[in-house]
C-alpha cells in the first residue's frame, strides 16, 4: 500500500510538472530600478522616488508599512506556513523604468517572448476588449480598444489612475479594504506597484472582458498589485486575470489588494485563474463594495501556488445588492488552497451565495473559511452557502471552517458542505465501459466541478477543463 | 466589593480536600489548582472564543459554600453496578475512579476553567456497569444552587463495561429566582466496547447564574454513546462536547435542544474526533430563540490519518422567534482520510407566514401556532434519545420553559 501511495505521488508530480512548464520559464533580470532586499522606510521612499508618487500617496504608503510592523502574523487561526516567509529576503520593486507600451512592437523582446508564450496577444486578440500585462513591479503593455476609450472606460496602471484620474480614483481608493484590514492589505499599501484602474461610464455595458495578466521573471520578488475598478451606475464589466511565474527555488511573494465599486444597479464579475508555481504564496485581499441593485461576482479558481488564502468578499451595502463567489480550488501535493468568502449585509432585501467546489489530490490540503454576517434592523437578507469537497488520494486533506452570524428573524441562511471521494463503484462502472481508471478519475473529477466550469468564459473553461486533467493524470490511488 | 469577598473567593482559596479522600486525589487537586493558576484567561483573539462573551468570565465573586444540595434517585439497580456519589467511591473505589478520572484534556477553550474544577469538585456521581449488565431504568442526579454567589463544581463520571447499557440524567437548578450562582461541571463518559451509554443533561438554573459544561465522551469498539445538553436556564451558558470515536465501528450521537429567551446566552463548542476506521457520528443542535437572546455554535468533526470510513454529520439549526435575537454558528470539518462521507449543514431562518396562515385555517390562533411549530422544530431533536423516560423529563423542561415565553 505504502509503495503504491509514493508512485502515485511521483506520477502526481509529474502531472504538475508537465503542467507548470508552460509558465516555467524566466529571462535574464534587465532592471534599471531595484529597491534592494528588505523592507524599511527607506525602501517605500525608494518606490515613492521612482513613481514620483504625489505627496498624499507616499504618506499613505507609510502609514502602510506603520500598520503592517504593528501587526502580528495571523497563526492563531492560519497556517504555521506564514512563518515561513523572510521579508527581509524579499525584493520589493523592480522595474526597467520604462512605460506601459500600446503597442506589442513596442514592448522589450523577452518580454514579449513571454506572454506569446503565454498566450496573451493571441487572447486579446481572439475576444479582450482590453490587456494590461504586467513583468515583475510595472505593466509593460497596456491597451484597450479604441471605442471604448471613446466612450470614456478608462483602462490604465494604478499609478497611472492615480495620478491622471485622482478625481475618480482617490475617493475609493482604500475605502473598500482599508490598510489596517489584515497584515497583508498593509504590505500591499506600503509598497504597491501595478494593478488595473479600471472606470466604466454610466449605463455602459462593455461586451468583451478586459484582462490582465500578472507574470513574476525574478527570483525572491514580491509582487504588489494594486486593482481598482469603479462601475459607475448601470454600467457592466467583466474582468479577468491570469498570472504564473517561473518555479524558483527560494519563495516568491505575491499580495495583491483588489478593490470593486459596483455603483447602482451595476454589475462587476471578477474571474481569477491562478496557476503561479509551487513556490508563490499568494495571500490576496478581494472585497467589493455594490451599491443598490449592483451584483458583484468573484468566479475565482485556484489551483498553482504553495499557500493561497483568499477570501473574495462582497459588502452588500444598497438595498437589493447581490454578491456571488464562485470558487474552484485544486490542492497538489505541496500545496495549500485556503480558500473562501466573506458576505458582508447591510442593507434590506440583500442576497447573496456561495458555491465553492474543492479537490485535494496526493498530499494537498484545500480549506474553506468563510464569514455570513448579517446584522440587526435588516430584513430580507438571505444567504446560501455551499461547499464540497473532494478527495482524491488517502493522504489527501480538506477543511471547512464557516463563520454565520444572523441578528433578526427576518432572514433565511442556509449552509451546506460536505466531502466525498470519487467512489470504487464509479470508477468500476466507467472501466466496464473500457475507460482507463485514469481517465475515469478525470471524467469524475470534472463532473464534480462541471457546473461551475461553466460559469467562466468559454475560452477559460476548455482550458481549465485542460489544466484540471493534467494536474489530475496519474493521480488514481 | 472584591476586598470583603476575595478572601473566600473560589479564585483565591486553594483546595481543601476531604482528608478521607485517597492521596492521589489530594495531589491531583493541588497540581489542579497549580494548573488553573498558570493557564491564561482565555482572550479577544482565541478561535474557541470566537463570537463568545468574556465579561462572563469573570467568576471572582463566587465563593465555595455548601447550602448547595445534590439529590440521587437511584433505580433497583442489578448486581455488581456501582452507583454512589463520587466522595463515597473515592474511598471505597479509588483506583476504578483513578483509571478515568478526567483523562482527556479540555480541547475547546475552558482549559483553565476545566483545571478549577479539578481543583474544587467535592460531589457528583459516579457509575460503573460491569459487562453484560443493563440498567433499565435512568439515574437521575438533581444539583441544587442554593444561596447567593455559591459555585458548585459537580462531576459526574460513567464507565460502561463490555456490552453493558446505562442511562444517566443530570439536573440542574436553583433554589430560588434570585440567587446568582455558578456551575462549572465536567462529565466523562467512558462507553467499553459494544455497550451503549446515554447521558442527558438538563440546565435550568435561574436567570442570574451563570454554567460551564465540559464533556468528554470516549466511545469503544461497536460502543454507542449519547449525550444530550437541554438549555432553557442560566444567564450565561457554556456546552464543551468532545467525543472521540476511539475503537473501530464506535458510534456517537451529539444532540441538544437549546431554548434562550430574554438576554439569555448560550455558547456551544463541539468536536467530534474520528481516531479509528467504521466509525460515524451524528451531531445535531437545535436553538429556539426569544427576545435579545444570543446563541453560537461552533463545532468541528476532526477525522484522523488513517480513520477511513468515517461517516460524521453535524448539523446545527437556529429557529429566530423574534427581530431581536441573534445566531452565530461555525460548523467546521478537518479530513485526513479517505473514504470518508462527512456533511455539515447550518440554517438560521424565522417561522414562515405560509406555516402560521395553514394552522391559522384550522382555527388555531397565531400566538399558539407559532409555539406550536417552536414546539416540533424544539423537540423532534428530543425524540432522537429513543428511551421514553428520558424523553419525558426532557419534553417536561421545554413545555416549562415554553410556558414562560
Amino acid at each position: 500500500m505504502s509503495s503504491d501511495t509514493a508512485t502515485v505521488d511521483r506520477e502526481t508530480q509529474t502531472a504538475i510538472d508537465i503542467d507548470r512548464s508552460k509558465g516555467d520559464f524566466s529571462f535574464p533580470e534587465n532592471h534599471k530600478y531595484d529597491a534592494g532586499v528588505g523592507l524599511t522606510k527607506a525602501t517605500v521612499d525608494y518606490i515613492s522616488d521612482v513613481k514620483s508618487d504625489p505627496d498624499w500617496v507616499r504618506a499613505f504608503r507609510h502609514k502602510g508599512l506603520d500598520t503592517f510592523l504593528d501587526k502580528p502574523m495571523p497563526t492563531h487561526w492560519a497556517t504555521e506556513d506564514l512563518e515561513n516567509i523572510d521579508f527581509d529576503k524579499i525584493r520589493y520593486y523592480l522595474s526597467d523604468g520604462q512605460k506601459p507600451k500600446r503597442s506589442w512592437d513596442e514592448v522589450p523582446p523577452e518580454v514579449l517572448e513571454t506572454f506569446e508564450r503565454l498566450g496573451v496577444p493571441e487572447q486579446e486578440r481572439a475576444f479582450l476588449a482590453g490587456v494590461e500585462a504586467q513583468y515583475d513591479s510595472e505593466a509593460a503593455y497596456s491597451n484597450v480598444k479604441e471605442e471604448l476609450e471613446k466612450d470614456g472606460v478608462i483602462f490604465v496602471n494604478s499609478t497611472e489612475g492615480l495620478k491622471e484620474h485622482e478625481e475618480v480614483f482617490r475617493p475609493w481608493f482604500g475605502k473598500v479594504i482599508p490598510t489596517g484590514d489584515n497584515k497583508f492589505s498593509a504590505l500591499n499599501s506600503a509598497v504597491f506597484s501595478g494593478g488595473s484602474f479600471i472606470y466604466i461610464p454610466k449605463g455602459l455595458k462593455v461586451k468583451h472582458p478586459l484582462q490582465a495578466y500578472f507574470r513574476i521573471n525574478s527570483e525572491n520578488f514580491g509582487q504588489f498589485e494594486r486593482t481598482l475598478i469603479i462601475a459607475d451606475e448601470g454600467s457592466e464589466v467583466m474582468y479577468m486575470e491570469g498570472c504564473t511565474a517561473p518555479k524558483f527555488e527560494t519563495a516568491t511573494l505575491h499580495s495583491a489588494v483588489v478593490e470593486l465599486v459596483a455603483m447602482k444597479g451595476a454589475k462587476i464579475q471578477y474571474v481569477t485563474v491562478q496557476n503561479w508555481s509551487s513556490n508563490v504564496f499568494n495571500l490576496v485581499t478581494k472585497r467589493g463594495l455594490a451599491h443598490e441593485d449592483a451584483e458583484v461576482r468573484w468566479i475565482d479558481c485556484n489551483i498553482g501556488s504553495r499557500l493561497t488564502m483568499k477570501y473574495p468578499g462582497v459588502v452588500m451595502k444598497g438595498k437589493r445588492a447581490r454578491g456571488e463567489v464562485i470558487s474552484i480550488a485544486l490542492a497538489n501535493s505541496g500545496q495549500h488552497q485556503d480558500t473562501g468568502a466573506k458576505m458582508i449585509h447591510a442593507a434590506d432585501d440583500t442576497t447573496s451565495n456561495v458555491v465553492s467546489k474543492s479537490i485535494s489530490v496526493g498530499e494537498g490540503r484545500a480549506t474553506y473559511r468563510g464569514q455570513v454576517h448579517i446584522p440587526k434592523h435588516l430584513k430580507g437578507c438571505k444567504n446560501n452557502t455551499e461547499c464540497d469537497a473532494l478527495m482524491i488520494n488517502a493522504t489527501s486533506k480538506t477543511d471547512t471552517y464557516p463563520a454565520i452570524t444572523v441578528r433578526g428573524n427576518q432572514h433565511v441562511t442556509q449552509h451546506e458542505a460536505s466531502v466525498s471521494q470519487v467512489s470504487e463503484e464509479m470508477l468500476f462502472y466507467m472501466q466496464q465501459r473500457g475507460i482507463s481508471e485514469a481517465a475515469a478519475m478525470s471524467l469524475a473529477v470534472n463532473g464534480f466541478i462541471n457546473d461551475l466550469v461553466s460559469e467562466f468564459p468559454m475560452e477559460y473553461s476548455v482550458e481549465l477543463k485542460r489544466l484540471i486533467e493534467l494536474e489530475m493524470e496519474g493521480s488514481v490511488g | 466589593m472584591s476586598t470583603i469577598i476575595a478572601q473566600s473567593s473560589i479564585l483565591e482559596s486553594a483546595p481543601q480536600t476531604p482528608s478521607e479522600s485517597p492521596k492521589w486525589f489530594s495531589d491531583l487537586q493541588q497540581q489542579a489548582w497549580a494548573d488553573f493558576q498558570s493557564l491564561p484567561m482565555p482572550s479577544r483573539g482565541d478561535e474557541v472564543w470566537r463570537f463568545g462573551n468574556l465579561k462572563q468570565l469573570d467568576f471572582s465573586a463566587f465563593t465555595e459554600g455548601g447550602a448547595s444540595e445534590v439529590k440521587f434517585q437511584i433505580p433497583s439497580l442489578p448486581d455488581g453496578v456501582i452507583c454512589l456519589p463520587l466522595a463515597e467511591a473515592l474511598q471505597s473505589h479509588g483506583d476504578l475512579v483513578h483509571e478515568h478520572f478526567m483523562k482527556s484534556d479540555a480541547r475547546l477553550g475552558s482549559a483553565k476553567f476545566t483545571a478549577l474544577h479539578k481543583a474544587k469538585t467535592k460531589n457528583g456521581i459516579f457509575v460503573y456497569v460491569p459487562d453484560s449488565v443493563e440498567v433499565e431504568e435512568p439515574i437521575e442526579v438533581s444539583h441544587i444552587l442554593t444561596g447567593s454567589n455559591e459555585a458548585i463544581f459537580p462531576h459526574t463520571l460513567i464507565i460502561t463495561g463490555k456490552n453493558a447499557k446505562v442511562s444517566v440524567v443530570d439536573r440542574f437548578s436553583s433554589s430560588n429566582e434570585d440567587d446568582a450562582g455558578l456551575c462549572i461541571a465536567v462529565n466523562d463518559l467512558i462507553a467499553g466496547e459494544g455497550s451503549k451509554l446515554t447521558y442527558c443533561a438538563v440546565q435550568e438554573l435561574n436567570t442570574n447564574s451563570r454554567m460551564i459544561q465540559v464533556n468528554a465522551t470516549n466511545v469503544g469498539r461497536d460502543a454507542h454513546a449519547t449525550a444530550f445538553i437541554a438549555n432553557t436556564g442560566a444567564q450565561w451558558a457554556r456546552n464543551e462536547s468532545v467525543s472521540k470515536m476511539a475503537g473501530e465501528g464506535a458510534h456517537s450521537d451529539m444532540l441538544s435542544c437549546s431554548i434562550p429567551a430574554g438576554t439569555q446566552q448560550y455558547d456551544q463548542r463541539t468536536y467530534q474526533h474520528h481516531a479509528s476506521p467504521h466509525t460515524n457520528s451524528d451531531l445535531l443542535y437545535k436553538n429556539t430563540l426569544y427576545g435579545t437572546s444570543k446563541t453560537v455554535f461552533s463545532g468541528l468533526i476532526l477525522v484522523d490519518e488513517g480513520a477511513h470510513y468515517t461517516d460524521a454529520y453535524q448539523t446545527c439549526r437556529n429557529l429566530l422567534m423574534e427581530d431581536t435575537t441573534e445566531a452565530n454558528s461555525m460548523p467546521g470539518l478537518e479530513i485526513n482520510a479517505d473514504q470518508v462521507k462527512c456533511s455539515h449543514g447550518s440554517t438560521s431562518a424565522s417561522i414562515s407566514d405560509e406555516e402560521i396562515y395553514y394552522l391559522c385555517a384550522r382555527g388555531i390562533t397565531p400566538q399558539l401556532a407559532r409555539r406550536l411549530i417552536a414546539n416540533g422544530f424544539s423537540t423532534d431533536v428530543v425524540e432522537r434519545l429513543r428511551n421514553e423516560k428520558l424523553e419525558t423529563i426532557v419534553l417536561e423542561a421545554i413545555e416549562r420553559k415554553f410556558a414562560t415565553v
